[in-house]
């Protein structure tokens, strides 16, 4: 959760929320209703740390009076809203909506992907072997990075992260159109050639694995990712005095990953490339 | 933002039609030498990036002079404007008009949708590319509909070069089409609109009367014939006094969606915030319709007087025109209407000394249906890749440049001339009682006369049909184009309203009429337009991105089925096309299988 600065306080509002009458703060979405509730509703491209893109439509809800369904993520509460979460329509486009993004990617390596698939008992094999799919070799181009385009969704959630909402890089964007849409740098060049400074912030914020470590990337290859074996230690980045923290993940004594807390307030989960990468120095045990 | 990049450079052609666009480059931070001050200085920055607007324009230039966008020009025209490239690039693959890969300066559009498809368009891609042959130095490409439908099939060649150069081609043979792909210069030129227009000339037309009437070129000619009378009477009774009289009028959008333009006006026209900003929608490109191009090419002086009232009724000093880029007649005729127009006071700081400013500026679209849709039109002219944006905030609050804007297409505004000259009571009186006034419709496929037709509110199909010449053997009638429904041939007595049409569970949508005999084969026509919604979604959200490709999959395994054997197949598209008509994001994803639905449930495409 991001910690939010105390501002003035603000106005509640009401709203019924599957018949409860439920009370939020103004400015509060849906979503921020269901979880204040309990409900636990699927969503993919909302990010804690940015703005909701309601691209990935797993969050829909049905509010009364509105011709089609609503992603929860972003449609704020507005006072004497009924909306419902459970009901068959609503259910019926999750799940259709998750067999069609489990047949045209893999989401073998996407938080609760599977957990969400059986609860709606989604059947993406339902389209046949032949459905189109991306079936793309994973892009590795430098030793920090991979971009394995098979499992991406489309979020858009990299490219706000490097855009306007954190880094002001700029170095990716989403190119073509329709299926054939991807996420690219300039003229679809390497990364090498490209605009990324290498802060890893899309990394961070990439809800399927899509984008990776290089070094989580290998020890999947190797099998040898095991984050049962994990441990994680929260610190703070001692290369420059902003006081950023960083979360090193650790496996067999060696760092195998470096993330950092979205509930900091100064970075919100933000990092540079030193932060990011930098700690071979730690584990140089000559 | 720290943009980076490449060192890939323009090349003279490229930078020069970047630069006549914009202008010479003033210091290196903008791609020019490095001077004495630019070691002190530093332009472009906030005061470039609030040009942005300017990326589709400069992407055209481009195209225009080159035939295609290389990365040295991409980027060139991105540090003129401090554009990030990578955004950039994103907005150039967007577009199906325009090529990040080389290919040759002349490219041949030909249309391969529902109309032209019916009269031959697969044999004519094929007779095309056999004469062609490889090194022609043409690019044939299949197109989706070109708005050309009563003379189709239909094929435009687009040259690149200075000035670039353009020839249609329809009816199109495979000889006339070569001959405006290799010599668009000397390509016969295109009939005129009143040929599209079989009423043209008739009394009792409202919208049309003045097609084939008055000369499109001349301000004078169309003040002769009523021309600017309608604004007079909008000074006449101010602002307020205009929206009352279109609110009164019982005026809706004519796009589709049916919403009243009044109460549209009057949101707009309350917001506080400025400045407000005038749209007028012109991608017209839903597959069967072509009303605004006769529109426009054969009354362009209509759509600015008309945008002039829309723009002084909602307090708007700046409207956009957003055109698609297939249409370069209608392109030719506004710059030259808009022109005359400004030069003779009718447009510019005080029209018709009335005090009221007022100016009208071209945005060309270059090929994507979805740029129809209101908020991904703003994205488009903004600059960004034309993906629609969620609602609410809605347009008349936070709409272009997130200002209060009010977006009508073509024929909705053209309808506020009539209103004013004849008062909104006598307007109201046309039509029915929920559906007021005249009523433009394509009517193309297989019929004797096709072309546009006016009709009031509340004719019926069948009426529109023997207008037409039906011929026999109709099997369905395609109402709405690609995003509509069809109707059986024994289900002629619909009436031609909002409301008659939505009793019979179908819809108006934009006004197409689309006539099949039993010689056409349905299941080709169903796989065609699934094809055209899996390549015109923008990609942006889930279901409408693999749903469209999903429901053209099962298309494909049915298409030589019936019965049985496709009833598997027939339940996963209802499933499909819940979700997409339930989730998707805008208009394009929910409508994409409603002519499906209905073939299968109207006509029992697979039984």
């Amino acid at each position: 959760m991001t910690v939010t600065p105390l501002g003035i306080p603000r106005r509640l509002l009401e709203f019924t929320l599957d018949g409860q009458e439920t009370r939020v703060p103004e400015g509060s979405t849906i979503l921020d209703a269901c979880r204040a509730a309990g409900k636990d509703i699927p969503t993919l491209c909302e990010g804690d740390t940015l703005r909701p893109k309601n691209a990935c439509r797993v969050c829909v809800v049905e509010v009364e009076g509105s011709r089609t369904l609503v992603p929860a993520c972003s449609r704020k509460a507005e006072p004497g809203m009924e909306v419902r979460t459970d009901t068959e329509r609503a259910r019926h486009s999750r799940k259709i909506v998750l067999e069609l993004l489990a047949s045209s990617v893999d989401l073998s390596t996407t938080p609760r992907g599977a957990e969400w698939l059986k609860e709606y008992e989604a059947k993406p094999d339902r389209f046949g072997p032949d459905a189109a799919r991306l079936n793309e070799e994973p892009k590795v181009d430098n030793e920090l990075y991979v971009r394995d385009y098979d499992k991406c969704i489309l979020c858009y959630k990299c490219v706000d992260a490097c855009g306007d909402q954190w880094q002001n890089t700029f170095a990716i964007s989403v190119a073509g159109r329709g299926f054939d849409a991807r996420i690219a740098v300039e003229h679809d060049a390497p990364l090498t050639d490209s605009a990324c400074v290498y802060c890893g912030n899309c990394i961070e914020v990439c809800p399927t694995g899509a984008l990776s470590f290089k070094s989580e990337f290998d020890m999947r290859a190797a099998g040898t990712w095991d984050e049962s074996k994990q441990t994680e230690t929260t610190t703070v980045c001692a290369y420059c005095g902003v006081g950023c923290n960083l979360t090193l993940h650790v496996q067999d004594n060696e760092i195998v990953k470096v993330t950092s807390p979205h509930d900091n307030p100064v970075t919100h989960g933000n990092l540079c490339i030193k932060g990011r990468f930098g700690y071979q120095h730690v584990q140089n045990r000559g | 933002m720290d943009l980076h990049f490449g060192d890939s450079k323009p090349t003279d052609e490229e930078r020069a039609a970047v630069d006549a666009l914009l202008g010479p480059p003033e210091s290196s931070w903008e791609g020019a030498d490095r001077s004495d001050t630019d070691l002190r200085w530093a332009r472009g920055g906030r005061a470039a990036r609030d040009r942005r607007d300017l990326l589709l324009p400069g992407l055209h230039a481009i195209n225009d002079r080159v035939g295609w966008i290389s990365d040295g020009a991409l980027d060139y025209l991105c540090r003129r404007l401090t554009v990030p490239p990578a955004e950039a690039y994103g907005v150039a693959t967007f577009y199906a008009m325009f090529s990040v890969k080389p290919r040759p300066a002349t490219v041949l559009h030909v249309c391969t949708d529902l109309a032209c498809a019916a009269a031959g368009a697969p044999e004519l891609c094929a007779g095309i590319e056999e004469r062609l042959g490889l090194g022609s130095g043409v690019s044939v490409e299949r197109s989706p509909c070109l708005g050309l439908c009563e003379r189709a099939p239909a094929a435009l060649a687009v040259k690149a070069g200075d000035p670039v150069r353009t020839a249609v081609s329809a009816p199109a043979t495979v000889e006339e089409a070569v001959l405006a792909a290799s010599a668009p210069d000397s390509a016969p030129e295109e009939p005129p609109a009143a040929l599209a227009v079989p009423q043209a000339g008739q009394d009792g037309l409202m919208l049309l009367h003045r097609v084939g009437v008055v000369d499109p070129a001349s301000l004078d000619d169309y003040r002769a014939h009523g021309g600017y009378t309608a604004l007079r009477r909008a000074f006449e009774l101010g602002p307020a006094g205009v929206i009352r009289e279109v609110t009164d009028s019982g005026l809706v959008g004519r796009g589709g969606a049916a919403f009243p333009t009044g109460r549209k006006w009057q949101a707009t026209a309350s917001q506080p915030d400025r400045p407000h900003y005038l749209v007028c929608n012109a991608d017209e490109s839903e597959p069967g319709t072509f009303k605004d191009r006769v529109l426009m090419e054969g009354d362009p002086y209509a759509l600015i007087e008309a945008m002039t009232i829309a723009g002084y009724a909602t307090g708007a000093h700046r409207g956009y025109l957003y055109l698609r880029g297939e249409y370069p007649r209608s392109l030719h005729r506004l710059e030259h209407a808009i022109a005359q127009a400004r030069a003779r006071g009718l447009l510019g700081d005080d029209v018709l000394g009335q005090g009221y400013a007022f100016d009208i500026e071209i945005r060309r679209g270059a090929g994507a249906y979805i740029c129809g849709e209101e908020t991904a039109l703003f994205n488009s002219i903004e600059g960004y890749r034309g993906e629609p944006r969620s609602k609410p905030p809605f347009p008349v609050e936070k709409g272009l440049f997130g200002k209060p804007t009010v977006e009508n297409n073509v024929e909705t505004l053209v309808n506020v001339l009539p209103i004013l000259t004849m008062g909104a009571p006598a307007y109201a009186a046309i039509g029915t009682q929920r559906s007021t006034g005249p009523k433009l419709f394509c009517v193309s496929g297989t019929v004797e006369r096709p072309g546009v037709y006016e009709l009031p509110f509340g004719a019926t199909l069948g009426e529109l049909l023997a207008l037409a010449g039906v011929r026999d053997g109709l099997r369905a009638v395609l109402l709405g184009g690609a995003a509509g429904g069809f109707v059986r041939a024994d289900e002629l007595d619909i009436p031609l309203t909002f409301e008659g049409t939505r009793e019979a569970g179908t819809t108006l949508g934009s006004g197409v009429v689309m006539a099949f005999d039993d010689t056409v084969p349905l299941p080709r026509l169903l796989l065609r337009i699934a094809e055209f919604f899996r390549d015109e979604s923008c990609g942006q959200c889930v279901p409408c991105r693999v749903g469209t490709v999903r429901q053209e999959e099962a298309l494909h395994r049915i298409v030589e089925r019936t019965g049985a054997a496709a009833a598997g197949d027939i339940a996963l598209l209802r499933e499909v096309g819940r979700a997409m008509r339930d989730a998707s994001i805008c208009g394009l994803g929910q409508t994409a299988w409603n002519a499906v639905e209905s073939a299968i449930d109207r006509l029992g495409a697979y039984e």
